[in-house]
Order: structure tokens, then sequence, then C-alpha cells
């Protein structure tokens, strides 16, 4: 065996400042003198909120106070470090009535595995390879096994009444019904304020679109709250849920139809014009050539509305449903805990950011991969 | 025409079959509608300490949540076969004129608009409370009257900010009201001295100070209660029976804590001489079917929620509220039953 001389010539790195971390805060955080100035100053700002959170948040926090008696809480210790530490004995003591509201509270292991099949449910239809249309087989099985679990009655399971659910499953139960439902009436809205050859519907739909956006969320749900029941006769009434459930879906659609048409007039007419040349009937056209390139471009601003309404749920604390957000104003109601809002806040905000920020960067990728066709 | 006719025999026969089953009951639709369902739903407000605020474990714990209870004992002999249906101040009363709630128990003041206008009544008045004032010790005010020009901390669109405009017309005194929705902010406005009084009903105040423990005592109620604020049960006008049921269900609680019947002593009392004891016991007298009801509904009750005392004590003591003129008659308050005979 010859030795082979290895004549490794070290390559030169480039100067430090040209590439790597440090150039890239050369170049974008310390530039000149005012941007490095402003660099300095907000990171001043920065480290000090962090260790003033840190401080309040976790070394000077009051994790669990004593019992005074059943149900009473002895929270001198939360009052003595007022200011200075957080108090998480509150969270710790009513973290279980902020997440399932006023379900039973031995049988709390339904919403859980409730809320478990949701988030599963998400999943699995986030990922591309599961769009096959056994998925909406998943879907139907899911939801049925979670309203199962939810109302009981059979199985040995407890029958838990409707106007007991509450928390992050009224939550999710609101926005992923009302956006499911909503999504499909959206698109038929749509169609039909662009159809040309029924007047008749497209004046419905333009009518019930600007109806339902000439009025607020608020006002809906207070008419399926207050003003509905008075039509109905004595003893007729349908479930306080189901009634801002539907609300919640009708002024969904109307908002996603419009985002809906936005995509629909996006096209150029070409589209239309050759999907006709084809000879395609109306839904083949609108089913295989206009909708997948619709919805794509609109992707952005869908995520948008799904978000919007992932959070607007929570005004039926308005009508006296405990969702998430109501269920942690509740937890805040009894007097010894009136005065630690800030953490249940901060940790209803945390759940809520959670979800959201997840469905921003799942349509994200989902954005990036749709459109990879017309980027190239 | 033959179907048509087949059709109306067979709605008509369905129709009398209904109305005979209606008719062999109380004669009132709500009990009616009360036993059909094994359920009493009761509207309340859920988000009051004291009155009716889910714990922990999202039981429904309060005064008004316990005098649902003794409606529901009355009526079905089972203090737990209550639905509590939270409503709002604003839809509280939709939801009784249309029938979703058979009751309320809603911290709901007693005013003459809300009996001529509503098409509802009060049967009981469970809690006398009023609009009072709180103040920092360190103030050293000790009358409201002394506040002319002060800043007052208040919820907007509560009675309590009627009631103080009120007082301070007919004063002749000046007030900055400071408006803030939020409690827990309003009551932080309130320590850290944006406000000179916090203002709201005399028991949240109460409940407000006894909560600071240590601290309470650099806290002063003004002794001045500005407002009445009569709180009771509300039902629909036009059902007697029901009326009748809502009212002796809490009078029975006012005669067992007259007597001294407790839950906890109620069965010694099956033995006793006195003969209200005894019909209140239902043992003569034929109390209950009087009402409609089992005639053991009074035992029921107390056996089951207790007495008024002890539903005040368990609720409303235990917040630091003295029971003051929601005392019984003999004993300085204004709670009065009459005879059970």
């Amino acid at each position: 065996m010859s030795a082979t001389v290895s004549t490794k010539l070290e390559r030169e790195r480039p100067p430090a400042l040209t590439v790597g971390p440090a150039a890239w805060l050369r170049s974008n955080l310390f530039n000149n003198w005012w941007s490095t100035a402003v660099t300095l100053a907000l990171g001043y700002l920065l480290v000090r909120w962090v260790v003033g959170f840190v401080d309040w948040g976790i070394l000077h926090a009051v994790w669990s106070v004593p019992s005074k008696g059943p149900g009473i809480a002895d929270t001198s210790a939360c009052q003595a470090a007022k200011g200075i530490g957080a108090c998480w004995a509150i969270i710790n003591d009513k973290w279980r009535f902020i997440i399932f509201g006023r379900y039973t509270f031995d049988d709390q292991w339904r919403p859980a595995i409730s809320i478990v099949l949701f988030v599963g449910l998400y999943v699995v239809s986030a990922m591309r390879r599961f769009w096959r249309w056994e998925l909406g087989l998943i879907w139907l099985v899911t939801l049925t096994i979670i309203f199962v679990l939810m109302w009981g009655g059979v199985l040995g399971m407890e029958y838990v009444p409707q106007d007991q659910w509450g928390g992050l499953p009224i939550t999710f139960i609101l926005s992923t019904f009302g956006l499911a439902a909503a999504f499909p009436l959206a698109i038929l809205v749509a169609l039909g304020r662009r159809s040309t050859q029924l007047p008749a519907v497209r004046v419905l739909c333009v009518v019930y679109v600007e109806l339902v956006r000439g009025v607020p969320l608020i006002s809906f749900l207070f008419m399926a709250s207050t003003l509905f029941p008075l039509f109905m006769p004595v003893g007729f009434n349908p479930d306080k849920l189901l009634r801002a459930q539907i609300a919640v879906i009708l002024f969904a659609a109307a908002y996603l139809a419009e985002i809906v048409r936005g995509g629909l007039q996006a096209l150029p007419k070409g589209q239309y014009e050759a999907a006709d040349s084809l000879g395609l009937s109306y839904w083949h056209k609108m089913g295989f050539i206009i909708l997948p390139q619709a919805l794509r471009l609109v992707i952005p601003p869908l995520v948008n509305t799904f978000i919007g309404f992932f959070k607007d749920t929570s005004l039926v604390l308005i009508i006296g449903i405990y969702d998430l957000l109501s269920a942690g104003k509740i937890a805040l109601g009894e007097p010894a805990w009136q005065p630690y809002g800030t953490e249940i806040y901060l940790v209803v905000g945390g759940i809520y950011f959670v979800c959201c920020y997840t469905m921003s960067r799942y349509s994200r990728g989902l954005e990036v991969e749709f459109n990879r066709s017309i980027r190239r | 025409m033959q179907f048509r006719f087949a059709g109306a025999l067979i709605a008509g026969a369905v129709l009398s079959l209904s109305a005979t089953a209606a008719f062999a009951q109380s004669g009132s639709p709500t009990i009616d509608a009360i036993v059909k369902r094994g359920q009493l739903v009761c509207g309340v407000a859920g988000n009051t300490a004291g009155l009716s605020l889910p714990d922990s474990q999202g039981v429904m714990r309060g005064l008004d949540a316990d005098h649902c209870r003794t409606v529901a004992a009355a009526i079905l002999g089972d203090a737990n076969k209550v639905k509590f249906a939270p409503v709002t101040t604003q839809a509280r009363f939709t939801a009784l004129q249309a029938g979703e709630v058979d009751m309320l128990y809603r911290s709901t003041t007693w005013t003459l608009g809300r009996e001529g206008l509503l098409g509802t009544e009060f049967a009981s008045i469970t809690f006398y409370d009023g609009t009072g004032f709180l103040v920092k010790k360190a103030g050293g005010v000790k009358s409201a009257k002394e506040m002319d020009g002060a800043t007052i901390c208040v919820q907007p669109g509560s009675t309590t900010e009627l009631a103080i405009a009120d007082y301070y017309r007919v004063n002749n005194m000046k007030f900055t009201p400071i408006l803030i929705q939020d409690l827990s902010e309003l009551q932080g406005a309130f320590e850290s001295g944006r406000c000179d009084a916090y203002s709201t009903d005399a028991s949240a105040l109460a409940g407000y100070r006894f909560a600071k423990g240590d601290k309470a005592n650099d806290y002063v109620l003004l002794p001045e209660i500005i407002s009445k604020e009569p709180l009771g049960g509300m039902v629909r006008k036009g059902d007697d029976k029901f009326f009748d049921i809502v009212r002796w269900t809490y009078f029975a609680g006012l005669i067992a804590e007259e007597h001294g019947i407790t839950s906890k002593n109620i069965d010694s009392f099956t033995t006793s001489t006195d003969p209200e004891v005894r019909r209140f016991m239902g043992l003569e007298g034929d109390m209950g079917k009087a009402l409609g009801v089992d005639n053991k509904f009074a035992y029921n009750i107390v056996k089951q929620v207790g007495n008024f005392g002890e539903i005040w004590d368990r609720n409303i003591t235990s917040m630091g509220v003295p029971r003051g003129i929601n005392n019984l008659w003999n004993k300085g308050g204004l709670h009065y039953a009459p005879p059970m005979r």
C-alpha cells in the first residue's frame, strides 16, 4: 500500500464577519449607530421583562395553599405575595373547572378523552397522506365516540345533560362543528351568489350574506338565546348549546362565503371557458376545475377567519354557556380568589395561543405546498 | 277525502288521550312539567359568590342554589333533582316567560315593574340586601354623609349606580363615579386609592372585606344602607299552585328554624307532641296534600337541604356577612312565616 500523502488543503474560511451568526447580527441588528442603539434598548427591555417575569412567575410564585375547610382555600399566602409573586395556587385549585366546566367531577375523564380525540382528529386531518374518502368516515366515528362519551347514558356511563358541559370541550365543539358545517354551506352560498342562471337563488344568497354581515355575532347569539324561545310554544326549548351552535354556523358561513367568492372571482375567465368547452356539466366544472384552484388561492383569508371564529366562540359567555374563557371568569368569582385574574387569564390565553398559533403555522405550510406549481 | 278523515280521527283520539292524561294530574302546568321531567329547572346567576357559583368541582353552591334544591325536595322529594340553568341578567326574564326555566332564584330584586309588566311574580324573599359603601379605615370616614365630593368605584349598568345617584341627589351632595366593568380591576382601583369608596350590595362588600383575612380591619363598611334590594324566587304568573309551593317551601325553612328543627336533629322530632311540629313533619293535618305535594314535603326540605338558618350559615355567614335583618322576626329580623295549619 503506498501511502498517499493527503495534501489536504485547508480551505480558507470566509471572514467571520461575512457569514454565520455574527454576520447576521451585524447586518441586521448592529448595522449602524442608531440600529445598534435600538437593539441595545430593546434588548435591555426584553431582558428586564424576562427577568421580571421569571421572578414573578417562578421564583416568588405561590404554587399551592392550604385549605381552611371543605371547598374554602386559605389564600393568605397569595395575599402576602400579591404584586411580588404569581398565585398559581388558583390554577392548582380551579384547573379542572376551567377545562371541564360543571361536568360531573368524578366523570371528568370523559371530556378529557374527548379533548384528546378532538386533537387527534385535527392532527390526522392535517396530514395529507390521510386525505382520502375514509377520512370522512374517521370523522363520523370519532365525533360519535365523542358525543357518546360526553352524553353517556350507555355502557354504564352516567347520563350528563348538555347544560353541564363546559370548558375546553365546548370551545372545541362550537368551533369544530361551526366551521365544518359552515364551510360547505359557504361554498354553496358563494356559488349561488355567482350564479347567472338562477336569479332568485342569487338574490337569496346576497340577502343572506348582507343580512348576516350587517349584524354583530353578539346580537345573533342574543337572538338565538333570548328572542327565539319567545316565538316557540311553551315547553319547546331546543338546547341552548344547539341554538348557539346554529347561530355560529350561520354567521361563519356568511363570512366564509365571501372569501370563497373572492377566490372564484380571482380565477381568470379562461378557466371557466375552458371547462365549458370541454362540455363539463356545472358541478363537474366547479368540482374539478374551478373550486380546487379558487380555494387554493384563499387559504390565508380562510385560516384567518377560522382563527377568528375559534376565538369568537368565547362570546357564548353572554348567553350563559361556560366555554373555556367564561369558565375561567367564573372560577374568579369566589371572593378568596378574586384578585388573581392575571394568572387565570395568562393560562387561558396560553391555551388559545397554542391552538391559534398551530393553525396559522399549519396554514403557512399548506400554502407553500399548494402553491409550489405557481411559485416556480 | 277518506284519508284526511282518518287522519282527523287519529289526531282527535290522540288529543283527547293527552287531554285526559293532563286532567288526571295536578292542574298546574309547571308542576306537571317538573314531575314529567323528573327535574326542576331553576334559573340562577351562576357567577355570584354566596348566591350561586360553581365550586372547584363544578357543583353549584350558594343561597340561591340551595333554595332551588328546597323546591325540588318539596315537589320531587329529592333535593338533587335540580337542573341549574345559568341565565344572564338580560336573558333571565325571557327565559322564565318562555318556559325555558321553571323559576328563577337569580339574585333578582323584587320591584313593582317586574311584577306589573313582565307577567312574573315573586313567591319569596330569601335575602334582604341593599347598597352600601366600603371605605378604608385610614381615611377616617364614619358615615356616607361625610362623603361629599368623593370618588366612588362602581360597576356600570348596575342598580348600585342608580341608587348612589339618587342618594346623592336627595342629600344635595356631589360625587364622581369611576365605572369599571371588570370586578377585579374595580377592586384593584379601590385598593390603589383611585377612589375613596367602593360601592355595591352590602353583602358583596362584606364578603370582599372578609376575604382580606388579616387585613379585613383596614376596611370599614359604612352604616348607611341606601337602597332596598329584596332578592327572592320568581315564578310565572297564572300558576298559583306552583307559586304556593315555592312560597311555602321558603316558609317551611323558617318554621323549621323557629322550632329549632335542623337537618341533623329532624328525626328526633318524629315523636314530638307539639301540634305544629307534627303538622310540619307530615304526621297529621295533611298540610302537603293541601298544596298538592307529599305530606312530608317540609321534612324532605329540612332533612335534605336544611332549615333557613342552616342554608344561610352555610353560604352567607361563611363569607363573613352578618345576619342582621335577615334573621327571624323574633330575633330582630324580617323573616316571618305564617302558621302552618
